[in-house]
């Protein structure tokens, strides 16, 4: 490292007042960041990372504060600085880039016009270039089209299109820090490699400082220097990147490591040494069941969209449509199955299809054609809107992505966990139903005193167990996982993972699990189906897809996810 | 846009017919006898059914109606027993007036309730945060014919800086020639300001009773659309890329943020229009709210279905222009047209 850091963060400590008080989010830390350098900063939900970012960059929301300590940027005290220095310093030597692309930008207003407001406020272009060198910095991004991109609304983009635009934006004035706040989160694999290789390049070219801040720890392996690790607010160890990963100095950064899924694990390996293993339960071999007829059988499943008429305005107010305009098939024509006992991994990058499968299969949404045999009954052939009423719908349940919005903000835990056999079990009676819940919450490893509780008393491990008793409440036969843990911390996620697979053994049920995390797939999955534009590319034993691939698209799939040197 | 606004047109069709069916059967179950009312309390029974039969009221119902549609596709709304004018031609003279003052109103209120719930939501906590509160507290709490009584005993009475409120104009100015119905604009395209200045000292007062009362809603819904706003990540992102305060909250918050203003406009235009029988009382404003109310106590039908119609033509265009309005602030109403 040079002898004066870029950035030099030097024991800070920011508070926010609520209403129990003053909270400190970030204590006393130190963070310095070299000319060129990239540093990632890692950590749970709640580790203070992102707040330590606005802190540097001074957009804190109002409860928040700098208590003590300093931050120096090439010579400049950022803590003292005037409003108006820093309006100067924020997007033309500060960067920076959030999570959630689409709605970091503004929804009604062009992306060249956000590009120019960002050029005409540094004074790095005029009114009359505004235009070109808003163009340009779209070019630079390697956006297709940039003169036609430069009227598009951010609705109009899909997400990794847009993550480029807010780059274009926080690079338009070629700052000297650009601070990446979860820049990939909510991305496809692909589109997270694009970015950041966008990202790496770009800011290598300038000579760029980079401040990456993320909770997956491959990430940060694979493209920054230097990593901090960060836990409730505290520094709890800083090494080089390639240092960390194998030899972690600190228990949480271990903790962490072991969390995080990787090639070569057993699912049990992901919980820490500490905490008592349940008793390894020998996986029930999928040929077990072999011989009988499978649980799940899809045949040559479709499902279409109408596409919106694109005639012209005329057309459109004679109200002639072009009618030769074929329906978009989000699933074309699938066929898989899933046998008892089993999990079936559904994989693939949004827009796959493998969302509307799973919502066709758990008949929330009607096929175009195609069967579904479920134990021997073509369920496909029941409306979606009476399959609730029959008694089907409690052998088939669903755990939903976001564990906070799947539940009603107005139901306790033990309320939602009894909602289905409120309308479906044939349980009466207050302390039967007390009693089951009970259970069911022992099953899920849900405290019991928690039940009572509302979801936002709740963490979101706990929510997810409540999602996932709800799920099992009716014990089904099959219960369909859409990225039940994508909205979870890794330690969290290795528990609710180990929960999921003991559960499956111990009920005898059997999962399809949608996800994009390939690691995870690896970890629960006994077979892998890889979609794309609502087609399988490739489907067999996780090992042999995963080990193994056979399409091209698979492979792409696994070498876009970034690994920790291990 | 076009084939949006028939689009839009052709779904009001129903209610508007459902208005027509509605009034007409409310009108006829009131209670009250129109041929009784005009009779006088001295005229025999014999008296009334002969002015019964004359206005074609002891016919049956379907009869009524039927004459009563075939007359609305005319364009003819009937005749008012009580000012015995034909309706369509009360309407005319008495509706702009009404517009007059409720637009006037409601801008002299968006003039005070827009900056206001801005500043409050900028700097929420603030003393302009608490002043905003009290300001649509007290304006929603005080009923109209209250403050309206307060400002003329105010302004006319005590101070003197008003006109008495009688009406649009004082006895001696003179209407300027009749292109809007909109006193204020015309008599700027007659190039009269003396008539422009007396017809502003007329409306201020009772404009301004109603600013009074519409600001609570406007500013209540602008604070707290544009404290959403303010939060929303993309707030931040042009906050973290250096960008002045004037533009974050001018050209990103504050036109993110109208889009439930400019609903909320709607509904309390719409609102104000009919309802500001009290205001148009108290400064005897020959508006179209009191038109209306005189009629129902006189159960004169003609007026009052004439009236309800009217309001509901209204409502609808406002609805529609409020939907445009939408389009062109957002993007991405546009396009689901």
């Amino acid at each position: 490292m040079t002898a004066k850091p870029l950035l030099d963060i030097k024991n800070l400590t920011v508070e926010f007042a609520t209403r129990r008080g003053t909270v400190q989010a970030v204590k006393s830390i130190d963070i310095g960041v070299g000319k060129g350098e990239t540093v990632a900063i890692v950590g749970e939900s709640g580790s203070g990372k992102s707040v330590t970012s606005y802190a540097v960059v001074r957009i804190l929301d109002r409860a928040g504060r700098v208590a003590e300590g300093s931050i120096g940027f090439s010579g400049i005290d950022l803590v003292g600085a005037s409003e108006a220095q820093m309006r100067d310093l924020r997007g033309r030597e500060i960067s920076m880039i959030f999570q959630n692309p689409r709605a970091a930008l503004n929804p009604i207003r062009k992306v060249g016009k956000q590009i120019e407001d960002v050029l005409l406020q540094h004074v790095q272009a005029t009114r009359a270039t505004a235009r070109a060198k808003a163009i340009e910095a779209l070019e630079k991004v390697r956006i297709a089209r940039p003169e036609e991109r430069y009227d598009a609304y951010p609705f109009e983009l899909s997400g990794g299109m847009c993550q480029r635009i807010v780059i274009a934006l926080a690079l338009a004035c070629q700052p000297q820090l650009l601070i990446a706040d979860e820049p990939t989160t909510g991305l496809d694999v692909t589109t997270q490699k694009a970015v950041m290789d966008l990202i790496v390049e770009l800011t290598r070219e300038r000579g760029m400082s980079t401040i990456l801040i993320t909770h997956d720890l491959g990430l940060a392996a694979a493209y920054s220097d230097k990593v901090v690790v960060m836990e409730k607010g505290r520094v709890v160890e800083t090494a080089a990147a390639a240092e960390i990963f194998c030899n972690p100095q600190h228990p949480y950064t271990r903790r962490l490591m072991q969390a995080t899924p990787r090639v070569g694990m057993a699912l049990r390996d992901l919980l820490p040494e500490a905490a008592a293993k349940p008793p390894a339960v020998p996986r029930i071999l999928a040929a077990a069941g072999n011989a009988a007829a499978p649980l799940l059988r899809v045949e040559n499943l479709v499902k279409e969209y109408p596409r919106p008429a694109t005639g012209s305005l005329l057309a459109k107010l004679i109200g002639k449509a072009e009618p030769e305009n074929p329906a978009f098939r989000a699933v074309d024509g699938i066929s898989f199955e899933v046998r008892r006992g089993e999990t079936l991994g559904l994989v693939g990058e949004s827009g796959c299809g493998k969302s509307t499968t799973s919502m066709m299969v758990n008949r929330l949404l009607d096929p175009t054609s195609g069967r579904i045999v479920f134990d021997g009954q073509d369920i496909g052939a029941i409306p979606a809107k009476q399959f609730a009423l029959t008694p089907l719908r409690r052998r088939i349940q669903m755990v939903f992505q976001d564990p906070t919005d799947s539940l009603n903000p107005r139901f306790t835990a033990e309320r939602a966990i009894l909602d289905p056999i409120l309308r479906m079990g044939s349980l009466k009676g207050r302390d039967a139903l007390r009693a089951r819940c009970e259970e069911l919450a022992t099953l899920v490893g849900l405290p019991i005193e928690l039940i009572d509780r509302f979801p936002h008393q709740l963490s979101g491990g706990q929510k997810a167990r409540v999602g996932i008793a709800r799920a099992i409440a009716l014990e089904p036969d099959l219960v369909i996982l859409d990225e039940p843990t994508a909205a979870l911390d890794v330690s969290v996620q290795a528990v609710v993972l180990n929960l999921l697979e003991e559960l499956k053994q111990r009920l005898r049920m059997s999962y399809i699990f949608v996800s994009h995390d390939l690691n995870v797939v690896r970890l629960l999955c006994d077979r892998v189906i890889v979609m794309r534009t609502g087609e399988i590319v490739e489907q067999g034993t996780a090992e042999e897809v995963l080990g193994a691939p056979q399409a091209e698209y698979t492979r792409e799939l696994l070498t876009a996810i970034p690994h920790p040197p291990l | 846009m076009l084939g949006l606004i028939v689009a839009r047109l052709k779904t009001t069709l129903p209610s508007i017919i459902g208005v027509i069916v509605v009034t007409f059967l409310l009108t006829r179950v009131l209670p009250g006898d129109t041929a009784a009312y005009f009779a006088g309390p001295a005229a025999t029974p014999q008296a009334i059914a002969e002015i019964r039969s004359k206005l074609g009221l002891d016919q049956p119902l379907p009869v009524q109606f039927v004459a009563y549609v075939g007359a609305l596709v005319k364009g003819d709304l009937g005749t008012s027993l009580t000012t015995g004018q034909a309706v369509t031609k009360d309407l005319a003279a008495r509706l702009p007036a009404s517009a007059e003052l409720t637009l006037f109103g409601l801008l002299i209120s968006m003039a005070i309730a827009l900056p206001l719930g801005v500043l409050a939501a900028v700097r929420q906590g603030s003393w302009i945060d608490h002043l905003c509160r009290i300001v649509a507290t007290a304006g929603v709490s005080l009923p109209v014919f209250f403050t309206g009584l307060l400002l003329v005993y105010v302004f006319y009475f005590i101070l003197g800086w008003a006109p008495a409120p009688l009406g649009r104009l004082d006895a001696f100015a003179t209407e300027p020639p009749r292109i809007s119905g909109f006193l204020l604009i015309d008599s700027v395209i007659a190039r009269d300001p003396e008539t422009f200045r007396a017809a502003l000292s007329q409306i201020l007062l009772p404009a301004l009773t109603l600013a009074i009362f519409s600001l609570a809603p406007i500013t209540r819904m602008t604070r707290a659309s544009m404290l959403a706003v303010l939060g929303a990540d993309f707030v931040r992102t042009a906050r973290a890329s250096g960008l002045s305060s004037r533009t974050v909250i001018g050209t990103y918050a504050f036109r993110n943020a109208m889009l439930p203003v400019v609903t909320t406009l709607g509904m309390v235009f719409s609102f104000l229009l009919g309802a500001n029988v009290l205001v148009e009382k108290v400064f005897a404003w020959p508006g179209v709210g009191s038109y209306a109310v005189e009629a129902l106590i006189a159960s004169d039908y003609a007026p009052i279905q004439g009236f309800v119609l009217t309001m509901a033509i209204l409502y609808v265009i406002l609805n529609l222009a409020i939907d445009i309005l939408y389009g062109v602030i957002d993007p991405r109403v546009r396009l689901e047209g």
